[in-house]
This record gives C-alpha cells, structure tokens and sequence, in this order.
C-alpha cells in the first residue's frame, strides 16, 4: 500500500516543477497544489533506496550529518519585498514590471484612493460625532486594497476581513452605499442587519464581512474548490491581516487550498499591529510569507504601500493560481496609520515617532508622485478630485442620516430562504402586539 | 424533579433496563411493509441518489472516500462519483466545514461528514457564525445549501468525549435546521431532504442505529421521496399518555408503549424528525387529545431538547394537561466509560415505563 503511493507520487512529479512568477521573485514550494512539497530536484541523481526515503508525502534526501534547520540554528535571511516604487514615489529601476498599468487603470485606481481616504477621514468623524456606532479606517493601506482589487477580474469572488473597503469601492460599490451601511438604514442593501464597515454585495461578488477572525479563509478555498470543478475560470481573494494568521483557520485554509488545488489568492495585510500586540508579538519566523514555502504554496512577499507593486503581485499571483489551479500567497507589507477601530487610542500603546515616519511614506502620495511623473496627474486635478469626493460623503452621510430605518417585519426575513411557520407566527405576533400598542415600538422603527 | 424522581426510583428499574436495550430492534415494529433496510443503506442510497440527480452535491470528510467512511455510510460512492466529488480531506474539522461553507457559498451542494458530532466542536463556529447566519447576514442574497452529517449522541463504550448529544446545541440557532432520523424511511427521507434545501441542515445520525434493519415501504423507496423537514410523525397512536423522541430513543418509547400496553396505559408515540424548526402543531394536537407528556432524550436536561417540549406543552396547552409534563433524560455528567454507569447514566426503557405509571398514579 505504502509503496503504491509512494509510486504514485513519484510518478506525479515526474518532471520540473511548473515555472513559478516570471520576472518575479516568487518562492514557489510546489506552485501546483497537487504536488507533494518533497518532490527531488532534477538536478539530483536519480533515486535510489540508498540515497533517498521514498514514503507516502513525498521523497526526501538522506544525510549522515544532523543540521537543524529554523529557531536559532539557522536563521534565514527574511524573503525580499517586492517594490516598483520607492517610499519617495520614484520608480524603481529595473523592476519586474510582468502587467503594465495602463494610464485609464491607474488614474481610475487612484482616484478611487482619493474617495477611500475622504470617506474614511469623514466616516470616522460622524462615528465620532455619535452618528453611528463603529468604524475602521484603512489609512496606511490603500494601496493594498486597490493594487490589489484593480488585478482582479470582476468576476472573481471576494472574501475580505474588515479593513478593505477600497476593494468593494474599487468595484463599484458607491460611497452612498457604505453611508446607507454604517446608519443601517431602510435602503441599506444588508437590511441593516450587519454593523458597520461589514459591506457585501452579491452584485459585485464580494461576501458580507464576517467578524470572526480567518472564517473567511476556509470560505475562500471552499468557493475556489466549486470554480475549480466547474472550471469557471475565476479566482478567489481572500484577504486578512497578520493578526489573523494566527487563527487555526488560516492553518486550515491554506493546507486545504494546497491539498485540494484550489485557486484562491492569499492575501495577507501585514500591517504591523493587531489592536495593541505588534506583529513581533504575533509570530516568530519570517511572517506570513515565510509560512507559504512550507504549505506547497507559491508566495510573494510585497510593498503593501506600493500600488504598482500590488498590482503586478496580485495580477500575476492570478495568472499562477488559474494556470496552476493552485493557491497562492501574497504578503502586503504595510502600516496601521489610524487606530484599530472607533473603541481604540493606539497613542497609548505605539510610538509617535513610529506613526510619524510610516505617515511620511504614505501609499496615497507615492502613487500620486509616480502619476505625476509619468504625466498622468497634476495639483490641479487632485485638488478637483479630493473636492469633489468631500462633497460626495457629506452628501452621501446627510442622505443617509436622513433615510428611514428598516421596518420591523424584515427582522424576520432572510433567517431561512422561505420563513419557516416558527418565524412567521412571531412575526404576526410582533406586529399584532405593536399594533395593540402603537406605544411599545420606538418612533424610528416603521412598523409594517 | 423529574430526574431527581428517577434517581430515588431508578435503581431497581436500572437493574432490568440493559437487558430492554438489548431487545430492542425492527422486530418491534408492526408494520405491513415487505422491504427491510438498514439504517446505513439508507443513508447510502440517499447520497447516492441525490448525487446521481444533482451535480453539484458533494462529500468532503474524514475518510469518507478510500475507506468508505468510518462507519461506512459512503460505501461505493467514490468509486461511482469519483475523488473530486467524495473527498477525502486532511484531519481539520474547522477546515473541512469552512470548506463546505464556502463551497455552498458558490453554489456546490456539500455533504460534510463528520466521523462524529463530537468532533463538530472544533467547527462549531463555523456552523454557527458563517453556515447559519450568512444568509441573513446578507440579506438573502447568498444562500448556504449545506449539509453536515455523521453520529450524534451516545455510542457504546467509548466515554466522554465520544458520546454526547448536541441536538440541543444546534436546535436552538436560527438559520440552522435541525433533523434526526430514527428508522430507514426517516434516514433515507430526510437526508434527501436535507441535500435539496436551500438552508444549511445538520442531520444528526445515531452510530448504534446503523446497523439495525428496519421495515420500509415501496414509497419510501422512490428516488424523489423525502421527508418534509419541519413535520413530526406519529409512530403509533394512543390515548393516555403522549410520549415525544427522537432518534434513537423512538424505539425506547415504542418498546415501552408496549410494555405499558399489558398495563393498560395507551401511550401515543411523536416521533419529532426535525428539532429545528421543531413541529409544535403536532406535540400540541398529541397533548391535546392525551392530556399528558413525556419526553424522552438522551441529552443533559439542563436547556435541552425535552425542556423545550416541557415549554411547547404549558405554552399551548397548559388547560389540558392531567399532570405535570415529565422529561427523562441523559443524566448531568460526562459519559462514564464503565458498563454499568454508562448504563445508568442513559434512558432505559424502564425509566420511561415507570415516569408514565407514576404519573398514571399507577
């Protein structure tokens, strides 16, 4: 039994390894998920019973020395980031540039970048001013979340956590929408049933947020796992901070992404800080990335402040994942500019001098700078996007403070996909009792 | 009270009840059917007739495909359907489940098995935070067509954490339905059921019941038949006493029925099918026409599926009712391991008979 899998592995990895990112410096473990991560070297000499340990996973060398490998017997040097411009927005000489932006995309992605930074400056403002109840802002990682959303086809499905609204934004997802969402009001697409930042639209395929950490993640394999059998020709994204790398989702998802074939794109924001624990606090080793090599997973660690650089990662991280069929991961490296939430002060527990000098390589301005040198972009257009942007949210905020609530019979709706005889009793029981005593229900609940 | 009752009466009736459990089997059952069928066979034709109509259903699980499945419930399916539909999945409960999820998500029908419920724990939040509440989250515009399967409640000899019931645990979230089947015709009517419903469907099997062959009619046998989900089923009609199982415990109820028969008690039978949504319609209409209730489960009584029953009967009821409802339960403990605890931390049949007569004030 044992040696008819060994053989059939054997017999699978006949061959090279499929060629990983070109013009990339993607560390493919075994790109295709199906391959076993111990397939032997070409270069090596043919196998043998003396030289190699043929078992069920794979076929590994023997060696008579004992080298340790990891911990403090061999640290590696960290796997490089990949960038195309640099921190001051110039660009990067020489770099693997495999998908040109063209200039209709990377004007539309930055201004998309212009409404991201108003709505969340303004968004955060009104939850301050106690006109909604909760709101996370993205600053510092713009350019992840659009670099990103810009690569992908809009027929690919997303799973996001919480801080990559500009994905949904970048799709289509109109700043009204997001204001309807954080008041939950009556022509909030989600009924009002999902607190705030947690937008979804089955229009523009990207999934409601779910608050559990990494449940996307599974999510995501498993809708790839139906693109792969239905061969639709489509990818999964699924996107999560460091933070939530920590969750034995993340473990799950990545294995069975691997194991299964499945293609979805990883996509993990390193952002530094989980609330309060710093990513030195959340793992040992090389991040995220370095775990990619070892589930079989090709990876790519890149400038998560870096537009193009996002771009070129996650476009070619597509291009891998649909030739393959297999899972890939990125690893945007970049910086929690603003507090983890509306309920956070990050001034109690992270330096200034820390925040000052990620907010001087601000993702937004070095793209900007770049666009401007390639004369895509001037003052006098920005200063007319950012104006028009900050009159679209306060419009965008007053229309939506103004809506009307969903009425109470919806509460009911949607709990199952016909309302079981359960639910339609309390239902009729509820508006029985409210119309009794019109008193009972508070003013802004229309009762209907 | 009820258990307490049964602890300060129970010892004599524990002395007889293992040799009850022992007999009881489809030889119990009247019925003018011709076919019998096992338990696991209808499970089997289930999946495989629903996989052979629909495509898009699916099996991931813990060694559901090489092995046919730990109890052997998935027996041929690889072999008819092939590896990308009956998979075979690394050992991550939390994963295989988010999977699932996932996949049901985009439209695929999942089956996941787990080897056994008490293994659900470590996916627990993925069936109550994401399978459950996707779709209302939202708002209707992403259905999660989902099944999770496998043994639920107490085997034998396998102790604490191999030997639960968690049909309370599931039947009290909305968005989730709950069914457990107790004969073939439930085995085969619900699961068909449960793979062709929108909704995510926790089908909550009993390992012990497996292997029992059951009489099965001609209709149950059709490949389009199935089991409405949400509607309880009178496994045999009395006028004294309603008793209410489900699962495993319907055939407790029935030898009791009969035992209690050569007493001359008529005890009606509610065999729930479905937990969630549970079908108070029929415990109502049987309560009504009895004037008294037992449940009968194998689950701790604290917060469990009889305490709801207790509430269905005073909530709609209450002027009927000759006596105060009665569960008989699973005792409050951990499964022991050692033959005569585990006996007498179960339901016996003797237990039921002697909560009906005392209650009878017999």
């Amino acid at each position: 039994m044992l040696a008819r899998c060994a053989a059939a592995l054997r017999g699978r990895t006949a061959g090279s390894l499929p060629a990983a990112a070109r013009g990339l410096a993607a560390s493919a473990g075994a790109a295709g998920g199906e391959q076993p991560p111990a397939a032997a070297p070409t270069s090596q000499p043919s196998s043998s019973q003396e030289d190699r340990m043929d078992f069920p996973g794979g076929s590994v060398p023997f060696t008579a020395g004992m080298d340790w490998h990891g911990g403090a017997f061999a640290p590696r040097a960290p796997l490089p980031c990949y960038r195309t411009i640099d921190a001051a927005g110039r660009e990067v000489p020489d770099a693997a540039i495999p998908h040109p932006l063209p200039r209709e995309t990377a004007v539309r992605m930055y201004e998309t970048m212009v409404r991201l930074q108003t709505v969340d400056v303004l968004f955060y403002e009104a939850q301050r001013q106690g006109r909604f109840s909760f709101y996370m802002t993205s600053s510092g990682e713009e350019a992840t979340a659009i670099g990103s959303a810009a690569a992908l086809h809009p027929d690919d499905v997303v799973f996001s956590q919480y801080r990559e609204q500009g994905v949904i934004m970048y799709r289509g997802f109109s700043i009204q929408n997001m204001a309807h969402q954080c008041f939950g009001n009556m022509h909030e697409q989600g009924k009002g049933r999902q607190m705030p930042i947690h937008y979804g639209s089955r229009e523009l395929n990207f999934h409601t947020i779910s608050s559990p950490l990494a449940t996307q993640l599974p999510h995501a394999v498993g809708a790839a796992y139906a693109m792969k059998l239905e061969q639709r020709g489509t990818v999964a994204a699924a996107y999560f901070g460091e933070g939530a790398a920590s969750e034995g989702d993340f473990h799950a998802a990545l294995n069975f992404a691997a194991t299964l074939g499945a293609p979805v794109i990883f996509v993990c924001r390193n952002n530094g800080w989980a609330i309060s624990t710093p990513a030195s606090d959340q793992y040992r080793g090389d991040g995220i990335a370095g775990r990619g090599p070892a589930y079989g997973i090709a990876t790519l660690r890149v400038d998560g402040g870096d537009t193009r650089a996002v771009y070129n990662a996650t476009a070619e991280a597509r291009r891998i994942a649909l030739e393959q069929q297999a899972p890939v991961l990125l690893e945007a490296m970049s910086y929690r500019s603003g507090h983890h939430s509306t309920s956070d002060d990050s001034s109690r527990y992270r330096a200034a001098e820390e925040m000052r000098a990620w907010r001087a390589r601000d993702p937004v301005s070095r793209f900007q700078r770049w666009l401007v040198d390639q004369g895509w972009w001037d003052d006098a257009a920005d200063t007319a996007a950012r104006q028009a942007a900050r009159r679209e949210v306060i419009q965008a905020l007053e229309a939506a403070q103004r809506a009307p609530k969903p009425p109470l019979s919806t509460m009911f709706e949607d709990v199952y996909a016909r309302m079981p005889p359960h639910l339609e009793a309390q239902r009729a029981e509820v508006l029985a009792h409210v119309a009794a005593h019109p008193d009972a229900c508070p003013a802004d609940i229309p009762v209907k | 009270m009820a258990l307490r009752r049964l602890a300060l009466s129970g010892a004599a009736a524990l002395r007889t009840s293992q040799g009850h459990a022992a007999a009881l089997g489809p030889q119990l059952l009247r019925t003018y059917a011709s076919t019998q069928m096992t338990v696991r066979d209808a499970l089997n034709s289930a999946m495989d007739e629903e996989m052979a109509r629909d495509d898009s259903v699916f099996i991931m699980g813990e060694e559901v495909a090489e092995y046919q499945g730990a109890y052997k419930i998935t027996r041929g399916l690889l072999q008819k359907y092939g590896p990308k539909r009956v998979k075979d999945t690394p050992i991550t409960e939390a994963g295989f489940t988010g999977i699932g999820v996932g996949a049901a998500f985009a439209g695929l029908r999942p089956i996941v098995e787990f080897m056994t419920f008490n293994f659900s724990m470590q996916a627990i939040d993925q069936i109550v935070n994401s399978a459950a509440k996707h779709h209302y989250m939202s708002a209707g515009q992403v259905t999660c067509p989902v099944v999770f399967r496998g043994a639920n409640g107490a085997a034998a000899g396998v102790a604490a954490q191999h030997s639960q019931c968690f049909a309370a645990w599931y039947a009290s979230v909305p968005g989730l339905k709950v069914v457990a089947p107790y004969d073939a015709e439930d085995s085969r009517g619900l699961l068909k059921a449960a793979i062709r419903d929108p909704d995510p469907v926790v089908v909550l099997e009993n390992e012990i019941l497996y292997g029992e062959s059951f009489p099965i009619d001609e209709a149950a046998l059709d490949k389009d038949f199935t089991v409405p989900i949400g509607k309880a089923k009178v496994m045999r009609s009395g006028s004294d006493v309603t008793l209410v199982a489900f699962g495993k415990m319907v055939g407790y109820c029935l030898k009791a029925a009969e035992l209690l028969e050569q007493e001359g008690v008529s005890a009606e039978v509610l065999n729930l099918r479905s937990l969630k949504p549970i079908d108070r319609d029929a415990i109502a209409a049987s309560v009504r026409k009895t004037h008294r209730v037992v449940s009968v489960e194998e689950g701790w009584p604290q917060h469990g599926v009889g305490s709801e029953i207790m509430a269905i009967a005073i909530e709609e009821c209450f002027d009927d009712l000759d006596a105060p409802p009665e569960r008989v339960t699973g005792a409050e403990v951990p499964m022991p391991y050692a033959q005569n605890l585990e006996a007498a931390a179960l339901p016996q049949v003797d237990h039921v008979v002697a909560t009906v007569k005392r209650m009878m004030n017999k």
